[in-house]
């Protein structure tokens, strides 16, 4: 910038002039990522090959931390665990929020008071959310029980089996997440012109129907994007199995980010934890590429209009 | 003009983002606990150190007696500044240990409980303070808890609280259920028929609440094993010692509690205080704890003092020793290795000052008689000063822990089970959680698996 008064400014300087403002703007958000998200992300991949006690200078170790936590007998188990649950998360907890975000969005009474029911578990801090459920599956005095043992059905185990821990995580996971999947769906469905329905209403389409060639293709994009964070969304899970069920019972509830977490601070071997959390940011890129990938076209495809 | 405004608004943000980053970073300087500075009334050069496990600003008293006992400590060692005094809780936090290692922020004088230290020596996060053990008068006095801050013959820290593993019970509940609470179980078999009728009492009491989760499950696996007369590793550190008929025993007598008997409930526990919360609830009657379990049992979770009691661990051999000590900022100069020493000394070490005051804690109105810390070798000079001033300003009823310290006498202390403990007890949290979710638990398969993850594990860490 230095010697740029007096001469002639060029077509680039120009625009940086006109830009300088945004740039300001973006100094803030860019110096808080960098020093929030990026720096944390070179260091990690950084530690992840390295050997440090963080007294003696770090030694480099090349692939040694990924070996050890690969020869883990918990690291199969994590993985196998996270894929299951990203996978029953999707079947229980994709569509329900899109089904929930449809029938709000077709309610004519008691609108707002819904929507705000449906948002209201995304404001309660998790912590108190997840131990809120431990309350629901307690086997003995828990309220699913008691609703079974009303309906006459045979006890479950819920959290205390290894056969339906994980499956009970998803429920949490769901139930925490419902409300801004709904909000998100609900804003893409009022952005759907009516003209679309009226003419299908014309055409005698049913409610299924109008769904199936109406809503769905004009909120494909969003569908498609929600699937891809939630993926990458769920794939980090940590919080339930942390505070529900500490990996048990038998290993059955073990997640990669939990195993992580034991890595870092339990066993006292960060660049193990270090070299766990790269092996799971390498999967989530693949995911996260795409859904650039499709918010990219999502943009091109919005633009002519 | 206005270009020149932009110009200058940029910069400025761009070097407050900058000095905020450099600060928040810390620089390399940072990183030597503080140095001493300042005039001395003594000839010895000043030292300036850092402190933590300060009572916090919520406990009024004891957090004015600290501050009491630090005032008086510089008062007697006037070449000595307390510079920093951290009331971070809890005062071990295996989450910001580290960050606080790698930014230099970590206390001269820091807290470790007896589980991490094998991990905190084995990783060269302790200073060596060996040559300067002189300091610790009485360090000759302590038992054989010293022995779980040494590595190759090198000491790297101080123990300040110990204690070994008991059964903790409820004697209301003993007696609503026709027990006798002054006579509690010295078998499993007698544990078991407690625990029976203590469950047979209603629907959500249980007899005996154990762990199975968290790392929880595999330290009282090592507990009732110990007990047992087992082991967990072998001596030499290499192998998983634990595949035998006591650590059968340990899973079996779960198994019959927990399925044949019906006496355990079905809720699991995989927290510290998962045990805890349910001990205070006063409908559990018995579970594997130490002594130093009443005082939080009351304070922190609000149980009535007086149902609870301590018993010996049932037909116990050795037991696992708990407790708590204090290491060195690996980055301290020998003078602050000195000047920790003496501070650890001071409020932790000495009859009649700091956490050994047991006049001033009964004048507060704090339980005294508690039989830890357990730190003294018997008859040692130290250990029969400390024993008396208990005695004789008691403030609970000593019967509360009189057949735990009666049945542990004489009881070798085992520390855990080597520098990767931690990893062991997540391999054993399968064993014990399998036994208690799953009916047809096949134990002998349980504990092969174990021991081979055990052995994997071992092998690779050489």
């Amino acid at each position: 910038m230095r010697g740029a008064r007096g001469r002639p400014p060029t077509r680039r300087r120009r625009d940086v002039k006109r830009n300088l403002t945004a740039y300001g703007f973006l100094c803030g958000a860019l110096i808080c990522f960098a020093f929030f998200s990026w720096y944390p992300m070179v260091w990690e991949v950084v530690l992840s090959f390295q050997r440090t006690n963080f007294v003696d200078p770090p030694v480099w170790v090349g692939l040694e931390n990924f070996v050890t936590v690969f020869e883990d007998a918990a690291f199969g188990p994590a993985w196998k665990n996270t894929a299951l649950f990203t996978l029953l998360a999707l079947v229980c907890g994709y569509g329900i929020p899109f089904v929930v975000a449809i029938v709000l969005n077709e309610l004519r009474h008691a609108r707002a008071y819904l929507r705000f029911v449906v948002y209201l578990p995304v404001m309660l801090p998790p912590a108190v959310g997840v131990l809120l459920f431990q309350w629901f599956y307690d086997p003995e005095a828990g309220l699913f029980n008691q609703i079974l043992g009303f309906l006459h059905l045979p006890p479950l185990d819920w959290l205390n089996s290894s056969d339906t821990a994980l499956i009970s995580l998803v429920v949490v996971s769901t139930w925490m997440n419902l409300g801004s999947g709904t909000l998100i769906y609900l804003a893409a469905l009022q952005t759907v012109p009516s003209e679309l329905y009226e003419a299908a209403e014309l055409d005698g389409a049913g409610l299924l129907k109008r769904i199936r060639h109406v809503t769905i293709p004009q909120t494909r994009l969003i569908l498609l994007v929600m699937l891809l964070l939630q993926i990458v969304a769920t794939m980090q899970v940590f919080i339930e199995p942390y505070l529900l069920t500490g990996g048990g019972p038998e290993n059955s509830t073990v997640s990669v980010v939990y195993l992580m977490y034991q890595y870092a601070f339990n066993f006292g071997n960060v660049n193990g934890g270090n070299a766990l959390g790269v092996m799971l940011m390498l999967v989530l890129m693949v995911f996260s590429a795409l859904y650039l990938r499709l918010s990219r076209d999502d943009t091109k495809e919005e633009a002519p209009r | 003009m206005r270009r020149s405004g932009y110009r200058e608004t940029m910069g400025a943000l761009l070097v407050a983002g900058l000095g905020l980053s450099a600060a928040a970073c810390g620089s390399d300087e940072s990183a030597r606990p503080t140095q001493g500075t300042g005039a001395t009334a003594a000839g010895n050069a000043p030292v300036s150190i850092s402190i933590n496990c300060v009572p916090p600003k919520t406990n009024k008293a004891e957090r004015q007696n600290f501050e009491d006992d630090m005032a008086e400590f510089q008062k007697l060692n006037p070449d000595i500044k307390i510079e920093k005094a951290s009331d971070a809780f809890p005062c071990y936090e295996p989450r910001t240990f580290e960050a606080k290692l790698a930014g230099g922020r970590l206390e001269t004088v820091f807290y470790a409980n007896f589980p991490n230290v094998g991990r905190l020596m084995e990783s060269g996060q302790a200073a060596d303070i060996t040559p300067y053990l002189d300091t610790v008068k009485t360090y000759g006095d302590l038992n054989g808890s010293t022995e779980i801050f040494k590595k190759d013959g090198k000491v790297y820290g101080v123990p300040t609280d110990g204690y070994g593993m008991g059964l903790v019970y409820n004697r209301k509940l003993f007696t609503q259920a026709g027990l006798d609470p002054n006579n509690p179980p010295r078998t499993w078999a007698e544990v078991q028929a407690a625990a029976k009728r203590i469950a047979a009492l209603g629907p959500g009491y249980v007899g005996f609440g154990e762990y199975s989760g968290g790392n929880t499950g595999g330290w009282h696996f090592t507990a009732s094993i110990y007990g047992h007369g087992g082991d967990v590793i072998t001596p030499d550190g290499r192998k998983a010692a634990f595949n035998t008929p006591e650590g059968r025993a340990v899973l079996e007598n779960l198994k019959q509690m927990r399925w044949a008997d019906d006496s355990m409930g079905s809720r699991l526990f995989i927290k510290w205080e998962d045990l805890m919360k349910a001990m205070a609830g006063g409908r559990m009657g018995m579970m594997l704890g130490a002594p130093d379990v009443l005082v939080p049992l009351r304070n922190d979770f609000q149980a009535r003092f007086e149902d609870y009691a301590v018993a010996a661990q049932p037909e116990a051999k050795a037991l696992l020793n708990g407790g708590k000590g204090f290491m060195i900022n690996p980055k301290a100069t020998p003078e602050q290795i000195r000047a920790g020493l003496k501070w650890i000394e001071f409020q932790y070490l000495t009859p009649g000052k700091g956490q050994l005051d047991y006049e001033r804690a009964r004048s507060q109105d704090y339980p005294v008689g508690q039989p830890y810390p357990d730190l003294w070798k018997a008859g040692s000079a130290t250990g029969t000063q400390v024993l008396d001033a208990r005695k004789q300003h008691a403030t609970v009823d000593p019967a509360q822990y009189a057949q735990w310290v009666e049945g542990s006498k004489g009881l070798p202390a085992k520390p855990e089970p080597g520098p990767y403990a931690q990893e062991i007890y997540a391999i054993l949290d399968t064993p014990m959680s399998a036994v208690l979710t799953r009916k047809g638990a096949d134990v002998e398969r349980l504990l092969a698996d174990a021991e081979a993850k055990v052995d994997a594990l071992l092998a690779k860490k050489g």
